[in-house]
């Protein structure tokens, strides 16, 4: 029996439609919570189910049941459909993820993702964009000043890191000559190379911007709790901040399976060409998948407890001025090293090399340098009992 | 809109627009044609606080921004005041006790300290040895206690949430200690006129040996996630910064002082109980900015800890009360006693008449004078600066308002 391959496309939707709210609410919220309790000497919500599972239940019952609050001097139409343009567009751009390798069910090869454009990529930087307008949007119709400062803030942030992010992908277009996303995946198979390494510092930089992107630490600045009392979504209540905060979740999503995606392999076990390492394959690809992905929300966990927030200049001096330039000039570096080998391969698997000892160097660098300051920093306090152990 | 509907909110609107259109109309310098060009100053009026996350209690600050810039910022404070110096007047001297702890309500032994420490120069009473070092242990537990806060807070201010949870595990550990001492947490009431209520309980010095023992390891780990983490520095070096005439002429005291190059420190300049036997450090730092006041405060977390390790070696037993009478009924004089609480100088001037109540008791808060030093210390800055710098004034609501 063959179903129609719409059949296949129309459940896709609704699964992802249908799941990735439930995986943000159920997963990734109480993975943040009990991990950020962890690394803070506390234990985090545990009380409701085993282990706190069931919390994600208890936060959406608490979200629907809440009075929706519209402001008396709101714009009201603009302040109903910000948190709609913040949420739509996120789950419209996990079409073109691809998930896994298409898989057989019966006798038929199904595709792990809704939609393979051959403009992945840019139709992904395109709509992600586009939920820019639900903050910006969201923080004026509110008629609050402190909403106002955060769309501001969020305007100018999302702006400008629209750029190296853009620019950083670039680097790896030259690469893959492609910008379907499952092309981009095929051709790291094919050269046996996850485009990490030879696009380190593109990788870097579109992390970065990436962050910036999804709002979060360190540049949560237009929702800043400690400064505009949670900025853009203040005036919001009930299930149009659970939009909200599903449009912020559901970014971080999908940043995370882009750098996957382009950077490290999608579903490509590591080193898959190695034969030491060739009983990775026997995991199935989509886990190696969501197991990269879980790693970067992981890692937007850990940024988050660990670092302080930028200030908004400093913010915008570290996209234009630093992040841009890099991005620029590792695309010259890339295309020269493309352009003056033979083989394409050869000038990337170089590429790696210098990249990855350009990364070791600037490490132990940035490690003395630390550990200067800090001698510094002692030698000032004043004289040696200042520091004495008691 | 029909005219019956012009409700009061669209009046004050009309208004407000009509004051920002006089404010906006160009002056006879500037030709007309560039009224609304991309560059103009567009002043907005923000009310920051009382009800805000970060001013630390209900301060209110009006604030005069362009963008995200600051103009002009004035606090505006009073929102908690319950005239904690009438109350004073009358009431006996002992019973005043108790409000001082609801001052700065996070460092309340200090407090009843600079308190007494009036009162006792009033009546002329000579403290036990024993006391004297227990009183010395007791403030030095509330400094940490003191600046345990203010390091979790300002680290959230600026968004580094962890540092909060490692200081405050430590602070619970401190107020336990009171706890034990004297049944209270928060509002102490833990020393009184000629000495202490109570003696240590049994193996109280040795859990604080322990917990003391302890602290350098434990500052190191908050020192670890903020001083020399880069978005920490950027946020901090060249924030805020005064010089160390500025402090003074401002009558500025505290850690604020010794981050700009001054070593003024009462428990040094004029030392009470038995500070002039103890040997620690002032710690002082030259720039004068967030950064330095940073580390001043972590600087002296650690003094803190060797001398409560200091008098926990001197302590023998002894009395904890010295000879006051019964009613406390001073001659008619004036007195200022002052001490040094973990925010700068906390001092008492006291006026008595020969009745069992002062006839004025005026404190000296540091919160509310350093507080001044704030439309100084945020002009110019960002919005996110003046988050930075309520957090490095380390000021309690409680006693700037008192």
């Amino acid at each position: 029996m063959n179903l129609p391959a719409e059949f296949w496309t129309y459940l896709k939707v609704v699964l992802l439609v249908a799941t990735v709210p439930a995986i943000v609410g159920f997963v990734i919220v109480l993975a943040e919570r009990r991990i950020m309790g962890f690394m803070q000497a506390r234990l985090g919500p545990n009380r409701v189910g085993p282990q706190g599972t069931l919390q994600g239940l208890a936060d959406l019952l608490k979200l629907v049941t809440k009075e929706d609050i519209t402001p008396a001097r709101a714009e009201r139409a603009v302040h109903f459909l910000s948190p709609v343009l913040a949420v739509i567009p996120a789950l419209t751009a996990l079409a073109v993820i691809p998930f896994g390798p298409p898989v057989k069910i019966g006798k038929q090869l199904v595709p792990l993702w809704v939609a393979d454009l051959n403009i992945g990529l840019l139709f992904l930087l395109a709509i992600t964009s586009i939920g820019v307008y639900g903050i910006i949007l969201g923080g004026w119709s509110s008629n609050n000043k402190y909403s106002l400062l955060g769309g501001l803030r969020s305007a100018a942030q999302l702006v400008s890191y629209e750029v190296p992010m853009g620019l950083s992908l670039v680097s790896v277009l030259l690469m893959t000559r492609s910008l379907s996303m499952v092309e981009i995946v095929r051709r790291q198979e094919s050269t046996h190379l996850w485009f990490v390494f030879p696009g380190l510092v593109a990788f870097f930089v579109y992390f970065v911007s990436g962050i910036a992107e999804t709002n979060r630490n360190p540049f949560d600045l237009p929702e800043a709790e400690s400064e505009l009392v949670s900025g853009f979504n203040t005036e919001y209540s009930g299930v149009k901040f659970a939009f909200f905060f599903l449009g912020e979740y559901t970014g971080m999503i999908i940043i995370s399976c882009i750098a996957v995606t382009v950077f490290f392999g999608g579903w490509l076990p590591p080193f898959p060409h190695v034969p030491a390492l060739a009983f990775l394959g026997a995991i199935p690809g989509v886990v190696w998948f969501l197991v990269k992905v879980a790693f970067f929300i992981f890692c937007y966990i850990w940024f988050r407890s660990t670092f302080p927030r930028y200030r908004f200049d400093q913010l915008m001096a570290l996209g234009w001025k630093w992040l841009i330039p890099i991005s620029l000039a590792n695309i010259l570096v890339v295309a020269f090293a493309i352009l003056l080998t033979p083989r394409r391969t050869n000038g990337l698997v170089t590429l790696s090399w210098i990249y990855g000892g350009l990364f070791v160097v600037m490490f132990l660098l940035s490690k003395l340098r630390r550990a200067l300051t800090r001698r510094d920093r002692l030698a000032a306090t004043g004289p040696a009992e200042a520091r004495a152990e008691v | 809109m029909s005219n019956d509907k012009i409700t009061q909110a669209d009046k004050d609107h009309a208004a407000d627009l009509a004051a920002r259109a006089a404010a906006r109309a160009p002056s006879p310098a500037s030709p007309a044609h560039e009224d609304h060009t991309l560059f103009d100053v567009q002043e907005m009026e923000l009310n920051f606080g009382p009800q805000h996350p970060s001013t630390h209690g209900v301060l209110r600050i009006v604030l005069k921004v362009d963008g995200e810039k600051i103009l002009e910022a004035k606090p505006d404070v009073g929102y908690l005041h319950r005239g904690t110096e009438k109350l004073f007047e009358t009431e006996t001297y002992p019973m005043g006790i108790p409000h001082t702890d609801r001052m700065d309500y996070i460092a309340a032994a200090t407090n009843n300290h600079a308190f007494c420490l009036a009162v006792e120069k009033l009546i002329g009473v000579e403290i036990p040895r024993r006391a004297q070092l227990i009183r010395v242990i007791l403030d030095e537990l509330q400094r940490l206690s003191s600046h345990l806060v203010w390091l979790g807070t300002s680290g959230i201010d600026l968004g580094a949430v962890t540092p909060f949870w490692y200081a405050f595990r430590e602070r619970e550990q401190i107020l336990d200690f009171f706890e034990e001492y004297c049944g209270a947490r928060l509002t102490l009431h833990c020393m009184r006129i000629g000495g202490l209520p109570f003696d240590l309980t049994p193996g109280w010095t040795e859990r604080v040996s322990e917990f003391i023992s302890d602290l350098p390891a434990r500052i190191d780990d908050y020192e670890q996630l903020l001083t020399d983490n880069r978005i920490w520095k950027r946020r901090t070096v060249g924030v805020g910064v005064i010089s160390g005439e500025e402090c003074i002429e401002w009558g500025l005291t505290g850690p604020i002082i010794r981050a700009s190059g001054v070593e003024w420190d009462l428990r040094r300049a004029k030392p009470y109980e038995c500070y002039d036997e103890l040997d620690f450090v002032v710690p002082t730092r030259q720039n004068g900015d967030t950064y330095d006041r940073y580390i001043v405060r972590v600087q002296e977390m650690r003094q803190s800890a060797r001398i409560i390790r200091q008098c926990l070696d001197r302590l023998e037993p002894g009395d904890i009360r010295g000879k006051v009478p019964r009613v406390i009924k001073p001659v008619a004089e004036e007195v200022y006693a002052s001490i040094e609480s973990p925010k700068g100088e906390l001092g008492f001037y006291c006026v008595s008449n020969g009745t069992n109540k002062p006839y004025r008791m005026h404190c000296r808060p540091p919160s509310f004078i350093n507080l001044q030093a704030l439309p100084r210390l945020a002009k110019g800055h960002l919005v996110s600066d003046l988050v930075a710098l309520i957090g490095t004034i380390d000021i309690v609501l409680g006693e700037v308002d008192r």
